[in-house]
């Protein structure tokens, strides 16, 4: 087991987020964290990377995994839209030595992630030159950096257009099919159920937490997934 | 001109103000790249007005400037870095108390210990390279030193904390540190180069190095060279105008400073109109 959260209850501003939160992830999975604005995927983003403590409850990791190694794409922010840095720096800010210099093997790994997600072509490029499904990749390489088990993805579509949330999806896929652990907070149900083995579904009074097939099976959430549709 | 820079270089005092003032802008570009991109400028400038209080303060209480207005510009930084943090629109309106607030304490003090006019306004707008005395040497170049070296050693985790914050603590980079660290030697630039620059001048020279490079360049470390290599040059390019034209020797380099800006905007046109050619 690689994470295993128990009982987790969160506090913001002093309104309840997440109460009684129970679930766990496998090495293999493909976790879909959904449900509506407000509901606590932030808070639980942030709580599996060690920035919030959970007011209650526990949150263990297992199989030497350490919080730190988790590869994390956070939701893509204004601020980084005019940022000056070139895509190799940006990766490179993925490897976490606490040496002033970057290794040989780091370069080594980061121009290795930066093939694997198609963009060593623009190695040298500035980062807010490029287009946003571009900068995903360039996150993604960055995630990837710092991670060889568990990705953590916080809304990774969010803000692209069709036709390039279908090629990240793809990308993902192919990293999950490598081997690596997936978490993905996303809004965009339809396709958490096409990809997910598991799903988390967090909702005020009632979590769900379950694989993917038995959270068909489950009304409340067919309804937040908009009905029938899925069921042809 | 070549008259002109050996003229200059014959006085002791100018010597002096260009070693320590070269040393400053090297500093204040280093850290103003990273000042800029988190979107703290005003931090700089609030810094400054602090350091002028305690500089009157040392000044009425005849203590040493240096010993008297780094730790309180210090402690400072650390309130306005933690006020920024919170919330945004209270830390800016927060700033703007600080150093509103320091700035009248300071003109007061400054006027009840007997300073004449023309002192403070030398303090304010630091018009002339005098007021580096020789004993000032070694605690500036030392501390200027201890800038530039700590920003090299740490530069892959400033660029970590600069570009993103919460990755950076995710993935271990103490971020809390780093920005105490950013806000002291951003206390000690300021504290260092207000006496040369003036309290309401010395903040151009955090931001518009930064601010030019990034109209050109497109990354982390042609920013923070460019920025550099321009700062120190027109710091010498304004001493040495403040000399020949006798003009008032901060606003001399502020003035340099915005001309070279010019340039840069100018030539990020011309880069723009190219691209769309092709």
């Amino acid at each position: 087991m690689l994470i295993k959260c128990e009982d987790l209850s969160f506090e913001y501003e002093g309104r309840q987020v997440l109460s009684g939160l129970t679930f766990h992830v496998d090495e293999g999975d493909f976790l879909c964290v959904v449900g509506e604005n407000g509901s606590g995927k932030s808070t639980l983003v942030k709580a599996l990377l060690g920035l919030k403590k959970p007011q209650r409850g526990s949150i263990e990791f297992g199989d030497g995994l350490k919080p730190t190694q988790i590869g994390y794409l956070p939701q893509r922010t204004e601020a980084q839209s005019d940022f000056p840095a070139s895509v190799r720096e940006v990766v490179l800010s993925g490897c976490r030595s606490r040496a002033p210099f970057h290794t040989r093997a780091e370069k080594t790994r980061c121009a290795d992630n930066m093939k694997l997600m198609g963009i060593d072509s623009l190695a040298s490029r500035s980062f807010r030159e490029l287009s946003g499904g571009q900068q995903q990749r360039v996150l993604l390489a960055r995630a990837l950096c710092g991670t060889e088990r568990l990705l953590l993805l916080d809304e990774p579509t969010a803000g692209l257009d069709p036709i390039v949330t279908r090629e990240l999806y793809s990308v993902i896929d192919a990293l999950h099919e490598k081997g690596i652990t997936v978490i993905m907070v996303t809004h965009d149900v339809v396709e958490a159920l096409e990809k997910a083995t598991h799903m988390l579904h967090l909702h005020d009074n009632h979590n769900f937490f379950g694989p993917t097939g038995d959270y068909l099976e489950c009304d409340d959430c067919r309804r937040f997934s908009g009905g029938e549709h899925r069921h042809d | 001109m070549i008259d002109a820079i050996r003229d200059m270089f014959s006085l002791g005092y100018m010597t002096r103000a260009v070693i320590v003032g070269s040393l400053i802008s090297l500093c204040a570009a280093l850290l103003g790249v990273s000042l800029v991109l988190k979107r703290f400028s005003m931090i700089g400038d609030g810094l400054s007005h602090v350091g002028f209080g305690a500089l009157a303060v040392a000044a009425a209480l005849n203590a040493a400037p240096l010993a008297v207005a780094i730790p309180v510009t210090v402690a400072a930084a650390f309130l306005l870095l933690r006020l920024g943090n919170s919330k945004r629109i209270k830390g800016d309106a927060a700033i703007a108390l600080i150093s509103t607030g320091a700035l009248a304490a300071g003109v007061v003090i400054s006027y009840l210990s007997g300073n004449s006019n023309s002192e403070l306004s030398n303090f304010l707008f630091g018009r002339s390279a005098l007021s580096i005395k020789p004993s000032d040497m070694p605690a500036s170049v030392a501390l200027a030193a201890a800038v530039i070296v700590s920003f090299i050693l740490l530069y892959n985790r400033v660029f970590a904390v600069t570009f993103d914050e919460t990755f950076a603590k995710a993935s271990g980079v103490r971020t809390g540190l780093i920005n105490a660290l950013i806000s002291i030697l951003t206390a000690v630039t300021v504290v260092l180069g207000m006496r040369l620059m003036g309290a309401l001048l010395i903040s151009a020279l955090l931001i518009i190095p930064a601010l030019s490079a990034m109209r050109v360049f497109g990354t982390f470390k042609s920013v923070t060279v460019t920025a550099s290599v321009m700062s120190v040059c027109s710091f010498f390019v304004g001493s040495v105008a403040s000399y020949a034209l006798n003009l008032p020797y901060g606003a001399a380099i502020v003035l340099t400073e915005l001309a070279v800006f010019g340039c840069f905007c100018a030539a990020a046109g011309i880069k723009r109109m190219v691209r769309k050619k092709k």
